[in-house]
């Protein structure tokens, strides 16, 4: 199926929601307004001829100008087929998002990963926490905003775990 | 609050494994609740080595990016380089025009790194079991593999050699030399090895119907490699959506049936011998030719052009300092790596640098799938299972 008649089956259906799509280097990828997202992932998923059963990747892109701040972005794949497309939503900051971790298990870490890196909350996800900074982390590092040694002269998370006076805290190696 | 860490009678007991144990690989803490030895539940805890790579990726020019890929599977670095580096040229448009010879150098280093890869999970994954006598084996040809890698790039463990646009130089007179010596050596060394383990019963008794995970599951938990091939999912990204020569060479994709701890040992201990296959197959088609695509505006210039040439000089600190400027789009391109898929999804505003970079690590995924594979099991299977998913946490965490 080429990527032309994949828009149009899923525009036949969800004609409405489509916020924009895109074709780049031979990648369809398709823009849907967050509450019809569930819904065409179980429409991927389980059509016959599309079978998308195999979630590749799933993450967040930050766009702090945007009111809708973040895209998210999930890379689908039919192992069957051997077809390619990438699904994308759209959401404010503080706005939660449905997951999608009961269609594919895959999604399961990878909420939990764009939650603690992007602070984008899952509706209906199993155990929503974060996973690779610290529980007591504060803010998310992959944001824009985020600088990229940390905030300047905020080590209140190493205050409460070094004892005191025994480590010396590290300091900032230079970064480009 | 996770259900692993909540005790709901007397009989139930709650487990640190690691995060400094040596059969973790690396730093993974690993919470189990037991009933005896029983586990009831469990929560794999990462993140202990975690780097923000991806936050770095955005501060960085494309070719600066490079040498941070080999951080992440430390065991595979040029398998690494090798699916950045695709990913970059993707959303460049190049990745048509790479030279012949460049192809085939990277479909060599990339199957060495496989085998190189693959021994150290058997060492370690017979180690934890303890098989002591197959360590020392692998070890020994992994060396063979290591002095080559130097041979080629000067360095033994990160390399640096795949860069955008080919390689970054020829390969040294020898090289081909050593690499025949070492592929006909190779398939001699494989049956040594299943010759210690195979039918051993007490590998059969650590190995067999333990870790069990079906089909079904395997695609959706997204698990990735050989360990979806060991739960017969025939699927793999060098044949179904080849990439490099890929499509010219002839090799076979071994799949088993079982979805066990052994069924995932025997598709890796095949994917040796065939890895050692397409390297016989690229020693008797390597073309001579250029090794780097003539694309003055993505490439840096050729170091002797650069040390006699001022213009060139100041072409090249350009490049260095500034980088190319990437066409703005998306792209996702995932390579076959000895772990499963390593896909690098790279989000481009038309600057010099990514705007987003994510790495679909497979080490990550595969662990992820772990609690699935040990619930109702011993205790004692959590070591045979670490060790059948082989994953290394500088990719998992990133």
């Amino acid at each position: 199926m080429t990527n032309a008649e994949l828009l149009d089956k899923i525009r036949s259906k969800f004609g409405d929601y489509i916020i924009e799509h895109d074709e780049f280097r031979g990648e369809l990828s398709v823009t849907i307004e967050k509450e019809k997202l569930v819904e065409l992932m179980n429409f991927l998923k389980n059509e016959p001829d599309l079978q998308f059963d195999y979630l590749v990747l799933m993450t967040a892109v930050d766009f702090p100008e945007r009111e809708e701040r973040f895209d998210l972005v999930y890379e689908l794949r039919s192992l069957t087929y051997k077809m390619v497309m990438r699904v994308k939503t759209r959401t404010k900051d503080g706005e939660a998002v449905d997951s999608i971790s009961g269609i594919w298990h895959s999604a399961d870490w990878d909420e939990r990963e764009t939650y603690d890196m992007f602070g984008i909350k899952f509706n209906n996800h199993p155990d929503l926490r974060r996973i690779l900074m610290p529980d007591d982390w504060e803010g998310h590092p992959l944001r824009k905003d985020y600088p990229l040694k940390g905030k300047p002269g905020d080590d209140s998370w190493l205050d409460r775990h070094l004892p005191e006076g025994l480590l010396k805290k590290p300091k900032h190696t230079r970064m480009p | 609050m996770n259900e692993s860490y909540v005790v709901n009678n007397e009989q139930e007991v709650i487990l640190n494994v690691g995060p400094q144990h040596p059969a973790t690989h690396g730093v993974l803490r690993y919470v189990v609740k037991l009933d005896g030895e029983k586990i009831v539940d469990s929560d794999p805890q990462v993140g202990f080595l975690h780097r923000g790579i991806e936050k770095l990726a955005e501060y960085m020019t494309y070719h600066q990016f490079n040498p941070y890929t080999d951080r992440l599977d430390y065991l595979a670095s040029m398998n690494n380089n090798l699916a950045y580096v695709m990913a970059v040229e993707k959303l460049l448009g190049i990745e048509n025009q790479i030279p012949e010879r460049a192809q085939y150098i990277r479909v060599i280093m990339s199957e060495l790194g496989r085998i190189a890869s693959h021994l150290v999970w058997l060492a370690t994954h017979a180690l934890d079991i303890g098989a002591m006598t197959v360590f020392l084996y692998c070890f020994r040809e992994r060396e063979y593999i290591i002095d080559m890698f130097e041979m080629a790039c000067g360095n033994r463990l990160t390399y640096n050699y795949i860069r955008v646009g080919g390689v970054a130089r020829d390969l040294p007179d020898g090289f081909m030399d050593r690499l025949k010596e070492f592929v006909n050596l190779f398939y001699d060394k494989v049956k040594e090895y299943h010759q210690l383990l195979t039918k051993n019963r007490i590998w059969l008794k650590r190995t067999k119907d333990i870790g069990y995970i079906s089909k079904e599951d395997a695609v959706n938990y997204g698990i990735a490699g050989p360990c979806t091939r060991g739960s017969g999912v025939d699927w793999d990204l060098r044949r179904d959506m080849p990439y490099l020569v890929y499509p010219d060479l002839n090799f076979e994709i071994p799949v088993y049936e079982e979805g066990d701890v052994y069924a995932r040992y025997l598709v890796r201990m095949d994917e040796m011998v065939q890895s050692n296959r397409i390297l016989e197959q690229c020693i008797e088609r390597i073309p001579d030719g250029p090794v780097m695509i003539d694309e003055p505006k993505y490439v840096w210039e050729p170091k002797e052009r650069v040390m006699m040439n001022n213009y060139a000089l100041m072409k090249h600190f350009v490049k260095v300092v500034k980088g190319f400027k990437a066409p703005p789009g998306e792209v996702y391109f995932g390579a076959e790596n000895p772990k499963g898929e390593l896909g690098f999804y790279i989000y481009s505003t038309g600057e010099g640098k990514p705007y987003r970079l994510k790495i679909r690590a497979p080490s990550f995924i595969n662990i992820s799938a772990m609690p699935k594979m040990v619930k109702g099991g011993l205790i004692a299977d959590i070591i045979s299972v670490i060790g059948s998913l082989d994953f290394v946490f500088g990719e998992c965490d990133r």
